[in-house]
């Protein structure tokens, strides 16, 4: 199982701010997760945006970068505080 | 120095502690943000903040270095709210110390600049008409890219303006 979190607007979208999932054996990188999502869960290219960005365990990696069951994936809309 | 903090900032109080540990400097410059009372013509009620730790954490702690690295400051302290506020509430601080005012009025600028762009928050304002997520403006972004190709010495005067 991986673990998926969502942040800021994208949980108005998901309904959740995270879910456990079972990675299929094809979706290993962060753009199949990004497509695989978006064709089982029909959330209107929601995180197709590229200006979603993705943290793996907690470290921002460009598209496409592996990942496996085990691991903590974070969906990042645009930041800012202040 | 960096908190976040789940309670209330209390400004005056963040001030008084950084002026106990000055190191020595001749000036310090001190920002506080606030939530604004009113967006769009409609009156705030609230304004949540959301964090993802350890993210926000290790990315303002880089900021922090990065204007040490910069500027020769003697002190830094940034504290950032989290949680429901309401309006007129401080939602930021941040003071920075040096031996002149130069490197503490342009690292506190810059500090601002990347907790308004780069800092891993998400802001939701609730208004009488409804809540929206509010991402950085265009000019914040201009703002921050004012730091990009600086290396914090001090800028030589343009040639037209050098005395004859």
């Amino acid at each position: 199982m991986a673990e998926l979190l969502y942040f800021g607007r994208l949980t108005d979208v998901t309904g959740t701010g995270g879910e456990e999932v079972s990675l299929p054996s094809d979706v290993n990188d962060t753009s199949a997760l990004r497509q695989w999502l978006e064709i089982e869960r029909g959330w209107h290219g929601t995180l197709t945006d590229p200006s979603v960005r993705i943290a793996i365990n907690d470290e921002i990696v460009p598209d496409p970068s592996e990942i496996a069951n085990g691991d903590r994936i974070a969906f990042l809309p645009p930041v800012g505080g202040g | 120095m960096f908190a976040l903090l789940e309670t209330p900032l209390l400004p005056s109080e963040a001030l008084a502690t950084f002026e106990t540990r000055l190191n020595g400097a001749g000036g310090v410059v001190s920002f506080v943000g606030y939530v604004r009372p009113e967006a769009h013509g409609s009156d705030v009620t609230g304004l949540s903040l959301q964090a993802y730790s350890p993210l926000t954490e290790t990315g303002i702690e880089r900021a922090i270095t990065e204007a040490e690295t910069r500027w020769p400051l003697k002190a830094v302290s940034v504290l950032h709210r989290i949680g429901d506020m309401a309006p007129g509430d401080p939602i930021v601080f941040v003071a920075t110390a040096s031996a002149h005012r130069r490197p503490s009025f342009e690292a506190a600028d810059f500090l601002m600049d990347y907790l308004k762009t780069d800092a891993v928050f998400w802001k939701k304002e609730l208004t009488e008409k409804g809540a929206r997520w509010i991402e950085p403006r265009a000019e914040d972004y201009q703002d921050r890219s004012r730091w990009d190709a600086q290396t914090g010495e001090p800028r030589k005067a343009p040639t037209h303006v050098r005395n004859q």
